[in-house]
């Protein structure tokens, strides 16, 4: 059943995967982000107090909040295009350009909502 | 040298627990965008046309519960005190850690080969999903 893989870190790195590997990558990151986020959000709701307190000042921090938004809208698009080509399997052909295609919506976006924290930040 | 493609056509795949799940994180993907645009569309129409910062359109997508958007600048929040849109945040908080626990163990899997971390991981999970959506519906409710 569980299969041995013998490829060291190293090599895993030097694999080019190019853009699908990236964005597996930053999926896999984003996602991970995500789950303790939520977790440690609705924790942090539930036992209210110092702890509840103390989290939420760290979620106020602004490098705390554009890693969030980075997580959140990275993930929602790049799952928005891998749910379209998984469950319209004939675009997969189209991988690459599908996730160029989502690097041009998601920067935009991205960017303005960094533009909006740091002027929150700095408050603007 | 030749490599074969290995994909069968859809009536011979197996239909097994992972095949469900793969096909649940995709749908649950979709529901999720539902849920969210459901939130900030019903604070676009109970008023908040003009009010809405991005902080405040994030707290009406996710989980548009009125305990969860009581400081953001939408005037009149009686309407989002109802059971309706306590059971569409209850949804979002419940396909969310679905979706993200089931995320959580493939990512696991992939590092972890040995049957028996496999197991453990999955039994831990399995009891980190109800107790967790619990937890959020509890809040969600009583809050």
């Amino acid at each position: 059943m569980a299969r041995e893989r013998n490829i060291g870190v190293i090599q895993g790195l030097r694999y080019q995967g190019g853009g699908p590997q990236t964005a597996w990558l930053l999926h896999r990151i984003s996602g991970l982000g995500i789950v303790i986020f939520v977790t440690t959000h609705i924790l942090a709701s539930f036992l209210g107090g110092d702890i509840g307190q103390f989290l939420n000042d760290v979620y106020m921090s602004w490098w705390i909040q554009i890693f969030v938004v980075f997580c959140a809208l990275f993930h929602g698009f790049n799952g928005l295009r891998i749910t379209i080509l998984d469950l319209w399997p004939k675009l997969i052909e189209y991988q690459r350009e599908a996730i160029w295609v989502e690097w041009f919506v998601f920067l935009p976006v991205f960017g303005l909502a960094v533009i909006v924290i740091i002027n929150t930040a700095l408050g603007g | 040298m030749s490599t074969k493609s290995r994909s069968l056509p859809l009536n011979k795949r197996g239909m097994n627990f992972e095949t469900l799940m793969w096909l649940f994180t995709r749908l649950s993907a979709l529901a999720m965008y539902v849920l969210l645009l459901a939130g900030v569309i019903g604070a676009l129409i109970m008023g908040a046309r003009t009010q809405m910062n991005l902080a405040d359109v994030l707290r009406w997508a996710f989980t548009s519960n009125v305990t969860h958007v009581q400081s953001t600048n939408v005037p009149d929040l009686e309407p989002w005190a109802t059971p309706f849109w306590k059971v569409v945040a209850s949804l979002f908080v419940f396909t969310a850690t679905a979706h993200g626990l089931h995320g959580l163990l493939s990512v696991l899997d992939d590092y972890f080969a040995q049957p028996k971390v496999r197991v453990a991981f999955r039994v831990i999970i399995t009891i980190l999903l109800p107790v967790l959506t619990a937890i959020g519906i509890y809040v969600i409710w009583t809050s």
